[in-house]
């Protein structure tokens, strides 16, 4: 079978679920190997922040920010849509 | 970008196993256990990540149908009957007798595997819900007490890391895409599977001597948004069904297909997020509950007569043993009917006013707190999508009420050709041992037929292994032909060697679309008809062409090649239902009898070389639940009577 260069780019979506804190990850690429759907992708330069390539993919789950080791490096974000609406009660 | 992972597309790994288990859910993973626990090798295939993968891969709150544990006031054949009279014998009822009868067994393995299933931290000392003595805690029935409250986050780490230790062989970002079989004395018999690793590229042949397929319930056959397809069903975006459509194309039976209901939940596409607003139900249970002038909406019993006391929620009404609340009883039967709050039409005739909030500030305190940073923090997708995250936002469960949305739990409003695969859908067809039709292959979780919850998951998954080792420890390897392997080789990859063609959404949304029209609410066979002519254009047309740059996008457009057969399994199982019926929400326009005498029954369905074959199964066909089992299981009653 002949070889086919791969080559993957970010596909554009109306959201953007996953957000990256440049300065607390450490790139370790814990997000990248448990996202369910591969939606994450190591930076080619090693311990920097990995890319949401397929941002419309994601469901959500926050497996990525539940095994990252440092607090506050990734932030899920649910569509603005989705925002729940709560009150406060009088 | 360049792809960062090895190219390793026509590379071949054959790994020879046991049994192999495809699927790395909770099911798949409590396969693999109880397989390598007898002794045998065993290797699992996962395509996302075991340590977060499946329907509750991030979490789950309630374990259901515990009636073996200390505290409980039921029996197992009482709520396994009760689980098949309720769904009026369109129901699995060896499913649920392997739930009930040995759900709790797979609990305790949880906690020595490193699970939280009691408050050992005593947050809820005190609470009506906790047993002091055990310090398990109950949830709906309180007085009964067979559903647990459980820490259902810290399970699929404990899982992965006592599959480690047992030295099954992981595989995970592998997808499985195919069974292996082989015919011998006129007989299929399964021998193994085939997989794609969806970061390489790479083909692995997993020669096995028994297979067991735990791949949960097909998804995206009638919804589908591709500007966020995460988002447009409910149970994970991976999950759609493969384990169905490689089923299907090998000849395994399936049950129940022509089954589905209008859509209740999107992931958040059409709703909001799941658990995320305002209700009362599952993991809400029993919130207090609010009109937009702050006026508490009353809970009432079966009777309709008003609950005056908080805690009359949670027990049965006078005269009632037990009730039945959980994933799939939606309007239950008197019998089994739970307090629940008054019915949408008869608040707004009282002048209840729209928007209605869940109000927790107005609940016991430990009942407030068990709600808000237990159940929604350890149910799937809610430790941070919604416990985290609304924290973050401000919200406080005691000065704050959060909305409703819609009219009741759903928190959105579909129409009848919006469906899904919900409350007890169909799937495999099996016998007392969970095998399918193939020997040598097995189903549990989600692929079953009328299947759900994730304590299920655990148990069935179990009994699957245990039962697929039994047999792979009595035969011997059987050959398969190899061109399986070579035609599944071009298939998988034909796609990357297409260029400009058609893209995986495309397809997906037109599938889609087909299902709306042509199998939606009301059904006939001209329309069914037209829909499966559609959907074979589909295939003979657009197939061919679709193309991809990297193994991701491969992987998704496998996925929707395989949604495509399982709208093909859906229709032609339509097809041979010839009258409508309540219990399968199953409406047609061109048999005017609803829910005949004659059509109480199982119509099994399967394809060979083509053409689809159908038989009939009596319902009932699981006999006397506790005979057929304690016949099958004396091992394993001797086992768990030991550790007892």
């Amino acid at each position: 079978m002949k070889t086919k260069e791969f080559t993957v780019n970010q596909i554009p979506s109306s959201t953007m679920p996953i957000h990256y804190n440049e300065e607390l990850c450490v790139g370790c690429n814990r997000c990248v190997d448990v996202c369910q759907c591969d939606i994450l992708f190591p930076n080619e330069e090693k311990g920097k922040t990995p890319l949401v390539m397929y941002p419309g993919e994601c469901y959500y789950c926050g497996a990525c920010v539940m095994v990252c080791p440092n607090k506050g490096a990734i932030t899920l974000q649910h569509p603005l849509m989705n925002q729940a609406k709560f009150v406060e009660i009088k | 970008m360049k792809w960062p992972y090895d190219n390793k597309v026509g590379v071949k790994t054959t790994i020879k196993c046991d049994v192999v288990v495809l699927g790395g859910g909770l099911s798949g993973c409590f396969a693999a256990i109880a397989a390598r626990k007898k002794g045998l090798s065993v290797a699992i295939v996962e395509k996302g990540a075991i340590e977060k993968s499946g329907a509750a891969g991030t979490g789950f709150d309630h374990w259901e149908s515990a009636c073996t544990n200390p505290c409980s006031k039921v029996t197992p054949e009482e709520i396994a009957y009760a689980y098949v009279d309720e769904q009026d014998h369109f129901s699995n009822g060896i499913f649920h007798y392997i739930t009930c009868r040995e759900g709790y067994d797979r609990l305790l393995d949880l906690e020595k595997m490193g699970g939280k299933i009691r408050d050992t931290d005593r947050e809820f000392d005190g609470a009506r819900f906790k047993d002091q003595g055990t310090d398990l805690m109950f949830a709906y029935d309180y007085e009964n007490k067979f559903t647990l409250r459980v820490w259902g986050t810290t399970f699929k780490p404990a899982l992965l890391k006592e599959m480690k230790r047992l030295g099954v062989q992981i595989y995970d970002h592998v997808e499985a895409t195919a069974l292996l079989t082989t015919t011998k004395n006129g007989k299929k018999i399964g021998s193994g599977a085939i997989g794609m690793n969806v970061r390489t590229g790479e083909m692995l042949i997993f020669e096995a001597k028994s297979t067991v397929l735990a791949m949960s319930r097909p998804a995206r056959v009638w919804l589908f948004n591709a500007d966020t397809p995460g988002l447009c069903e409910f149970r994970p975006f991976q999950s759609i069904g493969s384990g169905h459509a490689m089923g299907w194309r090998s000849g395994v039976e399936f049950t129940m297909m022509e089954k589905s209901v209008r859509a209740e939940f999107s992931a958040a596409g059409r709703s909001f997020p799941p658990y995320g607003t305002g209700n009362n139900h599952n993991t809400w249970y029993a919130a207090t509950m609010v009109d937009a002038r702050g006026v508490e909406i009353p809970y009432v019993d079966r009777d309709g007569k008003e609950l005056t006391d908080y805690y009359d929620r949670y027990y049965p009404a006078k005269g009632q043993k037990y009730f039945l609340k959980g994933g799939v009883i939606d309007d239950p039967k008197y019998e089994y009917r739970g307090p629940e709050t008054l019915d949408f039409k008869t608040l707004i005739e009282r002048g209840y006013q729209l928007p209605f909030y869940a109000d927790l500030s107005k609940m016991p305190e430990l009942e407030r707190k068990v709600i808000w940073g237990m159940m929604v923090g350890q149910e799937a997708k809610t430790s941070v999508p919604i416990y985290q995250n609304y924290n973050d936002r401000g919200f406080d469960p005691t000065t704050h009420k959060l909305q409703s949305y819609g009219t009741g739990w759903q928190s959105a409003s579909f129409l009848d050709q919006e469906r899904q695969f919900f409350g007890a859908p169909g799937g495999i067809m099996h016998d007392w041992d969970l095998k399918t039709n193939i020997d040598g292959i097995y189903a549990c979780g989600d692929q079953l037929f009328a299947s759900d919850c994730a304590g299920a998951a655990c148990a069935t998954g179990h009994y699957a292994g245990r039962k697929a080792a039994e047999y792979a420890s009595n035969v011997e390897y059987v050959s398969y032909d190899v061109s399986l392997i070579e035609n599944e080789e071009k298939r998988l990859y034909a796609p990357l060697y297409k260029e400009n063609g058609i893209h995986w959404k495309e397809l997906n949304m037109a599938i889609a679309k087909c299902m709306q029209n042509y199998c939606g609410g009301i059904k006939c066979d001209a329309l069914l008809k037209e829909g499966l002519d559609l959907l074979e254009t589909y295939e003979r047309d657009i197939v061919p062409n679709l193309s991809c740059s990297n193994p991701h996008d491969l992987m998704r457009t496998h996925e929707v090649l395989d949604i495509l057969t399982v709208s093909k399994l859906v229709i032609h199982a339509c097809l041979a239902r010839k009258c409508s019926n309540t219990s399968l929400c199953f409406e047609r326009s061109d048999y005017a009898e609803k829910n005949p005498a004659w059509n109480k029954k199982h119509i099994v369905i399967h394809q060979e070389d083509g053409v689809v074959k159908t038989r009939d199964v009596e319902l009932d066909y699981f006999g006397d639940l506790k005979q057929e089992y304690e016949s099958r299981n004396k091992e394993y009653i001797k086992e768990v009577n030991n550790e007892n």
